[in-house]
């Protein structure tokens, strides 16, 4: 008995995040985002369509990040980590971009 | 002060050693590198974004792209991620029968997507579009080959792992180890889904 809820306290201690059927519920959310993005080469989404593509993007991104890779259950030094060589790419190379005129 | 260091490590490295952060020394470098790797893949990506238009006499982006075919390649690969997170639940579950499974289950969708990869290039080399043909080809080369080949790694990572698991000659923490390859992974995974919208996507 005593082993049996030992065991039970360990698991629930070594395992963080979802639970595997939180993790396909995950998945379906993104092959859900993947289908309207592939959708919008063929229907035509006007002035919304580069938005639409932006908000997508991003989404799938923090999902996969904050859940599959767990930076939400996680410490924050990891994120930190992460975080700051993403904005650092960001920065540099949105200069690079705007010196080269690609926005105007 | 010890203590909480001491426990805080058990936390989150998962009995790990004790370490100055209170974190696994693993962990922190496999994030610090995939960080680093957010710079590699920028500049990658802003390359293909400034050279996209330049086509030079070879074709135009628009006239090769198979965007249904590269569409299945992203489901492909965003499935991976869904094996990889499973494996990664089993093996802090401690089942190695499932971990290998999943583990096994994602290199070989990771395969499906580098095979997917080379039928792509190989494709686009018959109707005209070598390496050296304009700066668009070069640009669109070399950030989906180095993508190709970060995913290749990652399959080769998965099957050592695997290998390891199979054999019982994992020295450390098992579950915090598959974690680490699946971190990598999810990482190449997330790099694919920025390069399937601003590459294929969107109209150069």
């Amino acid at each position: 008995m005593s082993t049996a809820t030992e065991h039970a306290e360990h698991t629930e201690h070594e395992q963080h995040g979802l639970t595997d059927g939180g993790y396909i519920k995950v998945a379906i959310i993104l092959a859900i985002i993947t289908a309207l993005e592939v959708s919008t080469y063929y229907v035509d989404f006007g002035p919304f369509f580069m938005p639409s593509l932006m908000i997508m993007m991003v989404a799938k991104f923090i999902i996969v990040v904050s859940y599959f890779m767990h930076l939400k259950f996680d410490s924050k030094l990891f994120s930190f980590m992460f975080y700051a060589g993403l904005v650092l790419a960001l920065g540099c190379y949105f200069a690079a971009l705007a010196t080269f005129q690609f926005f105007s | 002060m010890a203590d909480t260091a001491v426990h805080e490590a058990h936390d989150a490295g998962h009995g790990a050693h004790v370490t100055s952060t209170g974190l696994s020394n693993n962990k922190l470098a496999m994030w610090l590198f995939l960080g680093s790797e957010c710079l590699l893949f920028g500049g990658l990506i802003s390359t293909y974004m400034l050279y996209r238009g330049r086509v030079a006499n070879g074709p135009h982006p628009n006239q090769i792209y198979d965007i249904p075919f590269t569409s299945v390649s992203s489901f492909v690969l965003l499935m991976s991620s869904l094996t990889m997170v499973l494996a990664v639940s089993a093996a802090q579950r401690r089942n190695d029968q499932q971990t290998n499974l999943w583990l096994l289950v994602t290199a070989l969708l990771g395969s499906t997507f580098v095979g997917g990869q080379v039928y792509e290039f190989t494709a686009f080399y018959r109707e005209g579009l070598g390496f050296t043909t304009s700066l668009f080809s070069s640009s669109f080369y070399t950030l989906t080959g180095f993508h190709g080949v970060h995913v290749t790694v990652g399959v080769i990572m998965l099957l050592v792992t695997r290998s390891i698991i199979q054999k019982k000659r994992v020295t450390g923490d098992k579950a915090e180890s598959v974690e680490i390859v699946g971190l990598y992974w999810h990482f190449v995974d997330v790099v694919w889904i920025i390069i399937f919208t601003l590459v294929y996507l969107i109209p150069a």
